[in-house]
């Protein structure tokens, strides 16, 4: 059954497997390269300004790069659910071979069993392997872009670490899953391409915030760690930067009894804090004064952030990926049922 | 003798039309038996129901004395040729009768390499490109080197040519002598088995008419010509199958195992093609003489 | 050996066929005391028709002396049909073109007098058995 199972399987992971080799021997020709450029830049930057300064101007130059592998990376659960996964069966029922094969001497529990087995561990292997090839090459520019991409960021977040690994059992089992309902290839492989995008951007948005109670922070707002200030005729307001190396959940602005508040009094608005006369050169406004926060600071206004620090990167990792792996096999075992009771 | 094939009360339903109901089956065991009926009567339900790719809904089968796929040994006992002879058209032969070796344990290697063989086919040939004879025969194959007790085959030559279809029954045929296997087999045209099967079942919507030993079958109908008359009027152990009248002349026929004393009949036997066509025929609600006029 | 052919549209069964074919090749010396008769299976795979049909016209065949079943070699022919009647075929032949004859001279055409023929045939052999 596992020589069928692969023989079958043969076209579709030559496509996947080498579209992966030729991503790895691209980056196994630049990784180094990158890293060597990283790594000489920080010995001879000297001042901690200027290292700030290449570190920055280093993941500009390659964040394009950069951000395409994450997406490359993010895409791999997706193909193979829409690639592997739906048409497993579908393609079987199609041409009537289920038929064919349900009646050799061996049960159909057993003949879906090796192909979710061995289709399921060769798309968890094929999202590890991206996964690790594509942290490796992007090792430097993590690094560099710790504070502005930490890797705890909804979009860095599904393109390192294990969930990957989770996301590509879990399109798989989809696939399938929808193939089996469905019976059809085409919509079934179009219908698990929109169910997955949709669980992709779900999580990040509503569930991932909650797996690990998030923590809350609320401190001064100074000319430190503000962050986008808004000056609109009389309305004021002011809300500080996330933690550094954080994935900011909300930032908000509360008053001195804790309540939320939206705008600051107009009286900061006219005074302290008013828009400083464009400076001589023609150049951007400066910030705020020293005074305006002062003054902020005075009234009790205070900045609220809730956020996932970079230290719960693994235990949500572990969490996103066990909650996969629960629904993956969730989605087989639904097969296994569906499979034995309703088709033919 | 025991029985290749059990049914009671045996019935499926797909959503809310039953597509095969109150089968009540007893097949002996090495028989080549006909099924019967035309397209949609169930004749597929009722052979999916055997080789156990769908579950019943009422009633209860049993095939060679065990539940119908519910296990390696009795999915080994058991080989099938599926309507329109499905195979993996990307497979080559070659490659169809290693994925026969690899999941049945009683795979006949030698006789499946033979059988190609005879069949003057290359291994190395794609089976999506083989002809529908061709295909046919690939699946015959992996059939028979499975070694069944017992073969199925859903109208397995209804899309081929006389040529073929005269080629894979000579195959069959002769398969089933060498392993001294049941067959089952299904057709719409009874042309198609009348030189085969000694063992009939007639499958008209979703019912079973009437199954039995073709002999027996063909000793126990008469057709029965005289002057009009009406059927309430004939004895009753004289079973109406089906029934036409001219003005004058009333044609029967009837299953009786008694003798026909009456002297007003011509008796005559009937083929077993006028046989399955009478039970084809929707029987008329036995109306009497006057409300014909 | 013989090869067996089946005329679907005869309506005789096909094992009574295979039973004729056998006496017919039997009367006219085609088939000899010791020769084999095809196999079950080479008839099967010829004709394809049921198995049991051949083995029924062979043990209807064996039953009534014909032939015998060796078994593991096959089944021979251990007595023939020629010699008796062959003498006979002659004079009866003679006799029948001369009836043919007169039925011509009465009128009646090849239909009348094969109608006539097997009437009377089938008549006189339900006399015979009753």
């Amino acid at each position: 059954m596992i020589w069928l199972t692969l023989r079958q399987f043969r076209v579709q992971a030559a496509v996947v497997f080498g579209g992966l080799a030729a991503l790895g021997a691209v980056l196994a020709i630049t990784g180094p390269g990158i890293s060597d450029g990283y790594h000489s830049g920080l010995a001879a930057c000297g001042t901690r300004e200027n290292c700030s300064q290449f570190t920055a101007r280093f993941f500009n130059d390659h964040r394009s790069y950069f951000g395409a592998l994450a997406v490359i990376v993010m895409s791999v659960p997706g193909i193979i659910g829409v690639f592997w996964g739906a048409p497993l069966i579908t393609r079987e029922l199609e041409s009537g071979t289920h038929r064919l094969v349900w009646n050799q001497s061996i049960t159909r529990t057993r003949w879906l069993a090796v192909k979710l087995g061995v289709i399921g561990l060769a798309a968890m292997a094929a999202a590890g392997l991206a996964v690790l090839a594509a942290t490796w090459w992007s090792g430097p520019l993590d690094e560099a872009a710790h504070d502005r991409f930490p890797r705890i960021t909804p979009l860095m977040f599904d393109a390192r670490g294990i969930t990957p690994i989770g996301y590509a059992a879990f399109a798989f089992a989809l696939g399938v899953t929808v193939g089996v309902l469905v019976r059809r290839t085409l919509p079934a492989m179009a219908i698990t391409l929109v169910v997955f995008v949709a669980v992709q951007i779900a999580m990040p948005t509503w569930i991932r915030p909650h797996l690990i109670p998030p923590e809350t922070g609320t401190v001064p707002i100074t000319s430190e760690n503000h962050g986008d200030i808004l000056l609109n005729g009389d309305a004021f307001s002011v809300q500080v930067r996330g933690v550094p190396g954080a994935w900011t959940l909300s930032a908000e602005t509360v008053d001195a009894s804790g309540r939320t508040v939206g705008d600051m009094p107009t009286s900061l608005a006219a005074g302290p804090c008013a828009p400083p006369p464009p400076s001589a050169d023609g150049g951007p406004p400066m910030g705020p004064a020293q005074a305006c926060f002062d003054a902020i600071a005075e009234l009790g206004y205070r900045g609220k952030v809730v956020y996932q620090p970079g230290d719960h990167f693994w235990p949500l990792q572990w969490a996103e990926t066990g909650l996969f792996t629960a629904l993956s096999l969730g989605l087989a075992g639904f097969c296994f049922f569906w499979t034995r009771r309703r088709l033919s | 003798m025991s029985a290749v094939l059990q049914a009671e009360g045996l019935g499926k339903k797909y959503g809310k039309r039953w597509a095969l109901s109150g089968c009540t089956l007893d097949i002996p065991e090495g028989r080549i038996v006909g099924l019967v009926g035309p397209n949609g009567a169930g004749k597929t339900t009722l052979l999916n129901l055997a080789v156990g790719q769908i579950e019943p809904s009422a009633g209860s089968i049993r095939v060679l004395g065990g539940s119908p796929a519910s296990g390696p040994e009795q999915l080994a006992k058991v080989g099938y040729v599926a309507q329109d002879t499905p195979t993996y058209a990307g497979l080559s032969i070659a490659e169809h009768l290693k994925l026969g070796a690899r999941l049945n344990p009683g795979w006949d290697g030698a006789l499946a390499r033979e059988r190609i063989e005879r069949l003057g086919l290359d291994p190395a040939h794609r089976a999506g490109k083989l002809s529908g004879g061709q295909r046919a025969q690939l699946a015959l194959t992996l059939g028979i080197a499975k070694r069944p007790e017992l073969l199925i085959l859903d109208e397995p030559v209804a899309a081929l040519d006389p040529l073929a279809r005269r080629e894979f029954l000579q195959g069959l045929m002769e398969a089933a002598v060498e392993n001294s296997l049941s067959v089952v087999l299904s057709s719409h045209l009874v042309s198609d088995l009348e030189r085969m099967c000694d063992y009939l079942i007639v499958l008209v919507k979703s019912r079973v008419q009437v199954a039995g030993d073709v002999d027996e079958l063909l000793a126990a109908h008469h057709r029965l010509t005289g002057p009009r008359r009406d059927a309430a009027t004939l004895p009753a152990d004289q079973h109406v199958v089906s029934e036409s009248h001219t003005d004058r002349q009333s044609t029967f026929i009837v299953r009786t195992d008694g003798p026909i004393h009456d002297p007003a009949w011509t008796v005559g036997r009937i083929g077993l093609e006028d046989l399955v066509l009478a039970y084809m025929t929707p029987a008329p609600t036995r109306p009497t003489l006057e409300a014909i006029r | 050996m013989i090869e067996f052919h089946l005329d679907p549209g005869s309506g005789v069964s096909p094992y009574m066929q295979l039973v004729r074919q056998v006496r017919h090749a039997l009367r006219l010396d085609l088939l000899r005391v010791g020769d084999q008769l095809p196999t079950v299976k080479d008839v099967v795979a010829q004709l394809a028709i049921n198995p049991n049909t051949v083995l029924k016209a062979y043990r209807e065949l064996e039953h009534e002396g014909l032939v015998a079943p060796r078994p593991g070699v096959g089944t021979f022919v251990t007595r023939t049909l020629a010699g008796e009647s062959l003498a006979a075929h002659g004079p009866l032949r003679q006799e029948l073109r001369r009836w043919l004859a007169k039925a011509r001279l009465a009128g009646l055409d090849d239909e009348s007098i094969e109608a006539l023929f097997m009437t009377t045939f089938r008549a006189a052999s339900q006399e015979d058995i009753a």
